[in-house]
């Protein structure tokens, strides 16, 4: 599998995008959200977060400060790198909002699911540019996956 | 005095993919801005352009986050550690949902007229009014419950209600069932409703559909609702909607009745429990009668489908407290209520932390219910059956025949076949000799309403060693193709 175009190419698992697709249906229709753990240059965990926002999970996800280093922590714990994170879209295109850009971080990859209905829908990969004022869409590339 | 800087893997390629940098200052502040001194890039991602932090990033001395301290005034002893921890937070467009006064329909003058009596309820207001007349209501069932539940949304205001149902006006719905009047009888209860509603408002929008509601068309009916009013009269239907309520996110203002006693709540909601919570498995086909065959009050479902139109009204308004989590119980016969407290299973299949269920499954199955065409080709459980013209045959030929009737005595007294023996179902296990005797070697058929019930009255005789067959179809059959003269009921 494949989505989108652009300089920047991020690999994941089919297992790890399997964890994406089933955690975006278990929450719909409030957002779910997760760690993305690299092992070897391949995102190979999504690692589950509660999402914490107190602004209505239909449409907001958090992940405190504690998750934050749990995610670290996960992440060292598989001799791995944390990559960044995902969350889902209910009925909402898999297009990040201003909302995300106002709150990313720079050098992750933010990976979003549209989930339509309680069915996963596109997946898409996305990076902060450096001034902070946009997000470029990445290549999600899943070489298992056709 | 320097100090540790623990730095997050986001930040590391502007500190040279260090996860630690050594910073000087007396006070958290200093410390950041000897950081971002030495470090530029950090700066925007650290600092809003008002200068402050941003809100999303999280500076911690050891264990504490600074907010708890003295924030960037914070001092610093020799030996503390300072962490920069990201929050991370965004989030779908907001738009979706009729949230926003400006996008939810204007009243016209007519309207504000017309519900001027909600109007001055500050908890309803013109807000929570034009939320109503936003509101899409699919009303599964146009019965008992579904007649007063839509006639009070239509009167309330409500922008769109759905009707899905399939069958038409019966003499013996009319005790209960107040959509539909003497003059319908016999019209599809789809045309009753609508002609009914649209009397009482004409501004609201009914949508039909004389469909049965089944594993392939409820996603997307439901689909397009805010809430679902649960109005079915049978088990499969039930776990039906709930389990669609579920997979799409839809609230399901629940109700149901029998006899004197109703029950109600508000499931699937977002981590409230669900039907299933509360009734994780349907019980076995046949054991729990219809109110076809055990009765209702006609003012019950009057009771129960209004606390069903005012959850969903509050769950369109966004206020109030709902039943979710609580089931109410009513007993109108001894005119009680009371409440269960009921919590979300984490192990449900539906709407658990691991759910099982995330397609619609085939509800018939689930509940025991065999297809319809295998019913026909065996006699059901193996009961022998006889059709009611074979039983007129042998009672008009005068054939040595022991008629058992196993209804209720007051269904006796409104309808009985000449020569029946009245033996209600729940004493025939313990009068088995009564009926041995009395049968004295004749053949034993075996009647109630409709059939379910001697069926398992031939059981309980043929487990005792007695042989009798079934009257296929009950009185009801009788009266239709033998003895019309007698009432139907």
């Amino acid at each position: 599998m494949t989505t989108g175009v652009g300089n920047r190419v991020t690999t994941i698992t089919a297992a790890a995008l399997e964890a994406i697709r089933a955690h975006g249906v278990q929450t719909f229709p409030d957002e779910c959200c997760g760690a993305l753990i690299e092992i070897g240059g391949v995102i190979a965990e999504a690692f589950a977060l509660p999402n914490t926002t107190t602004s209505g999970a239909a449409r907001r996800f958090q992940i405190g400060p504690r998750d934050y280093r749990a995610s670290e922590a996960r992440a060292t714990e598989l001799r791995g790198t944390l990559a960044g994170f995902y969350h889902s879209h209910p009925n909402h295109p898999a297009r990040p909002s201003q909302h995300d850009l106002d709150q990313a971080w720079p050098n992750f990859s933010y990976v979003i699911i549209s989930v339509n209905a309680a069915v996963p829908g596109d997946i898409t990969c996305w990076h902060l540019k450096d001034d902070r004022s946009a997000f470029e869409q990445g290549e999600l590339l899943c070489p298992t996956e056709s | 005095m320097s100090h540790r800087v623990l730095i997050p893997t986001p930040l590391r390629p502007y500190t040279g993919q260090q996860d630690a940098v050594e910073a000087d200052g007396a006070t958290v502040g200093d410390v950041l801005t000897s950081l971002t001194s030495k470090h530029g890039e950090l700066k925007r991602h650290l600092y809003g352009d008002d200068g402050k932090l941003r809100h999303f990033v999280n500076i911690y001395v050891n264990d504490d986050d600074i907010r708890y301290l003295e924030k960037e005034r914070t001092a610093l002893k020799p030996g503390d550690v300072i962490s920069i921890v990201p929050s991370v937070a965004g989030g779908a467009p907001v738009s979706a949902p009729p949230e926003s006064a400006a996008e939810l329909p204007a009243l016209t003058n007519d309207e504000i007229q017309r519900y001027s009596r909600h109007l001055i309820l500050p908890e309803v207001g013109l807000e929570g009014q034009r939320k109503l007349k936003a509101g899409r209501v699919l009303c599964v069932g146009a019965g008992g419950l579904g007649s007063p539940a839509a006639l009070y949304l239509a009167a309330a205001g409500l922008g769109t209600l759905g009707i899905i149902d399939f069958d038409t006006v019966d003499a013996s719905n009319l005790q209960r069932q107040i959509l539909h009047s003497t003059n319908d009888i016999g019209r599809s209860k789809l045309a009753s409703a609508r002609d009914r509603l649209s009397a009482l408002n004409p501004a609201l929008n009914v949508r039909s559909y004389e469909t049965a509601l089944t594993s392939k068309n409820a996603l997307e009916i439901f689909r397009d609702y805010d809430v679902i009013l649960d109005g079915t009269d049978n088990f499969s239907t039930r776990y039906l909607v709930n389990d669609a309520c579920v997979i799409l996110g839809k609230p399901n203002a629940y109700g149901s009745i029998f006899r004197f006693e109703g029950q109600a709540s508000v499931f699937a909601t977002k981590g409230g429990p669900c039907y299933r919570c509360l009734y994780p498995e349907p019980p076995p086909p046949g054991l729990v009668p219809s109110c076809a065959e055990g009765g209702v009050l006609g003012v019950l479902p009057g009771v129960i489908g209004t606390i069903q139109a005012t959850e969903t009204i509050k769950l369109l308004l966004g206020g109030g407290s709902t039943l979710i989590g609580r089931l109410l119980l009513y007993d109108a016969w001894n005119m009680r209520f009371r409440e269960l407290k009921l919590r979300r299973d984490v192990d449900c299949p539906v709407c658990g932390d691991h759910p099982t269920v995330r397609e619609l499954i085939d509800y018939d199955q689930f509940c025991g219910i065999a297809p319809p065409q295998t019913v026909a080709a065996t006699p059901s459980n193996g009961v022998q059956e006889v059709s009611v013209q074979d039983l007129n045959a042998k009672l008009t030929s005068g054939a040595p025949v022991f008629l058992l009737d196993v209804r209720e005595p007051n269904e006796f007294q409104i309808a009985r076949i000449p020569g029946s023996t009245l033996i209600p179902l729940g004493q025939v296990g313990s009068r088995v000799e009564e009926i041995r005797t009395a049968a004295a070697g004749r053949e034993i058929l075996v009647h109630c309403k409709m059939g379910s019930r001697s069926a398992k009255a031939v059981q309980v005789l043929k487990d005792n060693g007695i042989e009798a067959k079934n009257v296929k179809g009950g009185i009801l059959a009788w009266v239709d193709q033998v003895d019309p003269s007698l009432p139907k009921y």
